[in-house]
């Protein structure tokens, strides 16, 4: 298994392994928001959680077609479901290289993005808390959207309609942590749901994804 | 031992094999003939465990199975060592200097397997078939884009897996040089009825 995730990091960081994707768009979402909504402080730090959240949340959603889809398209999937190790593993390590890859890259940049959006000071450790909570949610619930079309050739489109519903309490959630971060509220209710969206996600969907890909690879 | 009972296969939820009764003993190899779109591939997968079966039963246990298919599952921007290693640590981690060896690679270890052409991206991932280390070998196509010699040099690998106990399944075209094969000509069990199972099947 080691050497699956091993495999996955080794293979975003080679040329077109796609890392990097994500960090870009939401770099530049980051630098764009503030020239279209203009320079007024108080409007940028009251949208600021929303655009971080929406941003990684979108940046996220770049690179879910290739978890699964050039396996593939290579045969190495059908090789990995007749391998000595279960499916459901499979699903669960290429969740977590796709986390180390987008995910976690995008939670320690962020604090420097919020600078662009004036987010208020007392919200920057609430937005990396929320992200690190939030993010593993994001890469194992869209590695399940990537089960289900894994089949599919040119299947982005519907995999962004399949997960973008599942992913809005991710993000509802999350933006509110930063928010309530922000103006010094409250905000034990909203980290504690977080934190249960991706505990739940990462103790059932890699079952669901695993038995999606069975039944795509037939 | 790989006994089949009465199995057919279906593709895309239409039975293409039916009634499929044999049984081959460790040591043996069995060699699929029948034209393209016989079910051979089909057969094949359904062996490795990759879909059910449409009708009857075999006996094989998942966990013996190596399968290689028409796609090597080779990742390009990856060296030769590394390809073969990644399969080998999945399968325990074995040793792939043999297999290196065994299939004429040696002089290819550095090298991206974006780079190689098509025979040694095939003799690359018939390698793999040598790490995983499992008894049951099915086989599809195996001999695509190999030349005369690294033919020749496969049907020695097989000979020797088959020496060792092991069992072969391959569908194949062309004459691998192992007399003492039994050859299957699927023809006679091509499903003549076109049936549909329905969609259910994705629930099965």
């Amino acid at each position: 298994m080691k050497a699956l995730l091993l495999r996955d990091l080794r293979l975003a960081f080679r040329s077109g392994g796609g890392f990097g994707l994500g960090l870009a768009f939401f770099f530049l979402l980051s630098v764009l928001v503030p020239l279209g909504v203009g320079p007024e402080g108080s409007t940028l730090a009251r949208i600021a959680p929303g655009i971080l959240w929406v941003g990684a949340l979108l940046a996220c959603l770049l690179s879910l077609d290739r978890i699964f889809a050039l396996d593939h398209e290579d045969g190495s999937l059908d090789l990995l479901a007749t391998a000595p190790i279960p499916l459901e593993a499979v699903v669960a390590i290429k969740a977590l290289a796709h986390w180390i890859v987008t995910g976690l890259p995008l939670t320690l940049i962020a604090p420097g993005l919020a600078i662009f959006l004036n987010l208020p000071p007392a919200g920057y450790p609430w937005l990396v808390l929320s992200l690190l909570l939030g993010t593993p949610a994001l890469s194992i619930i869209g590695a399940f959207g990537a089960a289900l079309t894994v089949g599919l050739r040119r299947g982005g489109l519907l995999l962004s309609l399949l997960v973008l519903p599942l992913y809005v309490p991710t993000l509802i959630f999350g933006g509110e942590v930063v928010r309530r971060g922000a103006e010094n509220m409250a905000l034990a209710t909203p980290l504690a749901l977080l934190a249960a969206i991706s505990l739940g996600a990462a103790a059932l969907l890699p079952f669901a994804a695993a038995s999606a890909i069975r039944v795509n690879l037939r | 031992m790989l006994s089949l009972s009465n199995l057919a296969v279906a593709r895309g939820g239409v039975t293409v094999l039916r009634g499929l009764t044999l049984s081959v003993v460790p040591g043996q190899a069995l060699i699929l003939r029948g034209p393209n779109g016989s079910g051979k591939t089909t057969l094949l997968r359904t062996l490795a465990g990759l879909q059910p079966p449409a009708e009857g039963s075999f006996d094989l246990a998942p966990d013996s199975v190596a399968y290689a298919a028409h796609a090597d599952g080779l990742k390009s921007t990856l060296s030769v060592t590394e390809n073969l290693s990644f399969w080998s640590q999945i399968y325990g981690g074995p040793a792939i200097d043999h297999a290196l060896t065994a299939l004429n690679l040696t002089q290819l270890t550095r090298r991206r397997a974006g780079e190689l052409s098509a025979g040694q991206k095939r003799r690359l991932g018939l390698a793999r078939l040598l790490v995983t280390g499992r008894p049951v070998w099915l086989l599809d196509e195996p001999t695509v884009s190999l030349d005369v010699a690294s033919v020749a040099l496969f049907a020695d690998i097989v000979r020797a897996h088959l020496a060792k106990g092991g069992l072969a399944v391959i569908a194949t075209h062309v004459d691998l040089g192992l007399p003492e094969a039994v050859v299957l000509d699927l023809d006679p069990y091509r499903a003549k009825v076109i049936q549909s199972t329905g969609f259910d099947e994705a629930f099965a």
